[in-house]
């Protein structure tokens, strides 16, 4: 099972990184890399979202802060364009998080739904900022970033795309470490009883801040890359709240807390929206409505902890099947019994 | 010396004065027991102890040293452990994950590194075996039966081998051979040195567990004892059956 899954993730790997090399079509490439750059933004805002279960509706707020880090950190130092400007994507993504301790620090004295409002509060306030702190973000004209003429053609997007991938892999890689490390299972039990986890030793203000940070920086650098294959950044553009919304759905599509989770709900709705968007713009707003709602009524803890548990039901009910029917069962490989046991215990 | 007190501490919430100028210790090596009518503070002094509340005067102080109005998780690293009279487990995580949230976690690159790994992860199947939930390791603490959460939050407090336990009330909706199953566990751990200060209204389970009871009425303490001085003591009646 193991091995499998292992060849499984390479091939998915290997198809990832093949991707511009089959379908030049530049309309295409434009799909994957902004299906990619919101697979690391979900990925990034699970680790708050997903393991604290601190829902925060405003996480765009560093996607607009690391696209404008950039911008300015381009116009000031007169960077030229072409492959250096990716390397300038931490930097953005590293002022992006810093902006953030003292928003995160502010914002998680509050819990649940005050913190959800906390957070759209906070995004508002750096879109007003974006629009009012002219000096420095020219306003609502906005600014530009350095233009790579000579990636022309169906190339252009080659690069973004690329980068993109390698933050995804940043993010994913970041992710599965928390969710394995003895941090993470501190952040999962703030989740499920914060006052306890406090009890049992879990430092939660240190946790829970970290965990904001972390994600802030995933979302600034996205934001960064972004601003880079847009061209140019806009208040309105670079803190679009239907992105705070397109990130929830996404992560809670694809089930929160999970390392696949975040990245299943980005592939399965965001080429829907870049095809819908181009075609039917005002459709894309209904239908993302209607498909939250559908979510939380049949899927309201996302696809993949719901396919697992039916799975496992499964597995434990063909396993009861076998047994009434006289056939020797035979015990799972790593655990040593067999699931039926384990489902028997509930009810001791 | 004893092991935990609570000097003169007083704590209101509002108008009602919870805790009245209390004072309680614990010794080392004890099972103390504390009962008290309804509403006569054993909770709100466990708060106190526990760092959930903090105190409006006085002093709490584990072996000499004050920790009045520490943090919870600093009381627990401290060797403070305890139970919640609702327990409390993480119900969306398994039963192995649970316990191992209070495992130490007391250097960086202990935070750092995997949750699962030997050490540890021995010591938790043996916790777990010594509570008798190994074959549920696998599920959901939510999905145990009220009995079994009660185990496992008392295991998954052992697991950081605190030098006192503070069981909020153990015995509540816990069937009688579970209780006896507790009595036990709780009676071989205290003979391997851990103390425990326990909130019961279950008297027969204090009365056979305790060496020493302490019971408060009206926020504050009215009488201590061996279990038959303190079942004879004519305040604890009238404290339990009104003037």
């Amino acid at each position: 099972m193991r091995t499998f899954k292992a060849v499984g993730l390479l091939l998915l790997l290997a198809f990832a990184i093949a991707f511009p090399l089959l379908f030049s079509n530049g309309e295409i490439t434009s799909i994957a890399f902004f299906t990619l750059l919101f697979a690391a933004m979900v990925t990034g805002w699970n680790i708050l979202a997903g393991y604290t279960g601190y829902i925060s509706l405003g996480h765009v707020a560093y996607f607009g802060i690391g696209a404008y880090a950039l911008a300015l950190i381009c116009k000031h130092w007169n960077v030229p364009p072409g492959y250096g400007i990716f390397f300038l994507t931490p930097v953005a993504g590293a002022i992006a998080a810093l902006i953030a301790i003292p928003a995160g620090w502010v914002a998680l004295r509050v819990r649940r739904h005050t913190f959800i409002v906390i957070t759209i509060a906070m995004f508002f306030i750096a879109q007003l900022l974006s629009y009012s702190l002219n000096g420095l973000t020219n306003g609502s004209t906005g600014l530009d970033v350095p233009f790579p003429l000579e990636w022309g053609g169906d190339f252009f997007n080659t690069p973004f795309y690329y980068a993109v991938l390698i933050l995804l892999l940043l993010s994913i890689a970041l992710s599965w470490w928390v969710r394995y490390s003895k941090y993470g299972l501190g952040l999962l039990a703030i989740r499920d009883d914060e006052d306890r986890a406090r009890g049992l030793g879990v430092k939660t203000e240190v946790s829970k801040l970290s965990a904001f940070v972390m994600s802030a920086l995933i979302i600034g650098m996205a934001g960064a890359i972004w601003a880079y294959f847009i061209g140019a950044v806009y208040p309105a553009s670079a803190f679009d709240p239907n992105f705070d919304i397109a990130i929830a759905l996404m992560g809670f599509l694809g089930g929160m807390g999970t390392i696949s989770g975040p990245i299943l709900g980005a592939l399965l709705l965001e080429p829907l929206h870049q095809y819908l968007a181009a075609d039917y713009p005002d459709l894309y707003l209904i239908l993302y409505g209607g498909l939250f709602l559908l979510v939380l009524l049949l899927l309201p803890r996302g696809i993949v902890p719901t396919v697992r548990e039916r799975w496992t039901k499964y597995r434990a009910l063909s396993q009861n099947a076998q047994r009434k029917d006289g056939v020797v069962v035979s015990p799972l490989p790593e655990q040593g019994e067999p699931a039926t046991m384990k489902r028997e215990g509930i009810n001791l | 010396m004893s092991l935990l007190e609570a000097q003169s501490v007083s704590k209101s919430f509002g108008g009602i004065r919870a805790l009245d100028v209390c004072s309680i210790s614990v010794e080392e090596g004890s099972i103390t027991g504390l009962i008290g009518p309804n509403g006569s503070g054993k909770t709100t002094l466990f708060n106190v102890m526990t760092g959930y509340e903090r105190v409006d005067s006085g002093q709490v102080r584990f072996r000499g040293r004050a920790i009045t109005n520490n943090s919870p998780d600093k009381v627990f690293r401290r060797g403070i452990g305890r139970t919640f009279q609702l327990t409390r487990v993480f119900p969306r995580m398994t039963v192995l994950e649970n316990m191992h949230v209070a495992a130490q976690r007391n250097t960086f690159s202990g935070l750092l590194g995997r949750w699962s790994s030997g050490q540890e992860r021995k010591r938790a199947l043996e916790l777990l075996d010594f509570v008798g939930l190994t074959s549920l390791r696998d599920l959901p603490a939510g999905n145990l039966s009220y009995g079994q959460k009660k185990l496992l939050e008392f295991a998954f407090v052992l697991i950081a081998e605190p030098q006192v336990i503070l069981l909020d009330e153990p015995a509540g909706g816990v069937n009688p051979t579970m209780l006896n199953y507790l009595t036990e566990r709780i009676r071989l751990l205290n003979q391997r040195g851990v103390t425990f200060l326990v909130v019961e209204h279950n008297m027969e389970f204090v009365m056979r567990l305790c060496d020493k009871v302490m019971v408060m009425h009206r926020g504050t303490r009215i009488a201590e004892g061996t279990p038959e001085e303190v079942r004879a003591n004519p305040a604890v009646l009238e404290a339990y059956l009104g003037e």
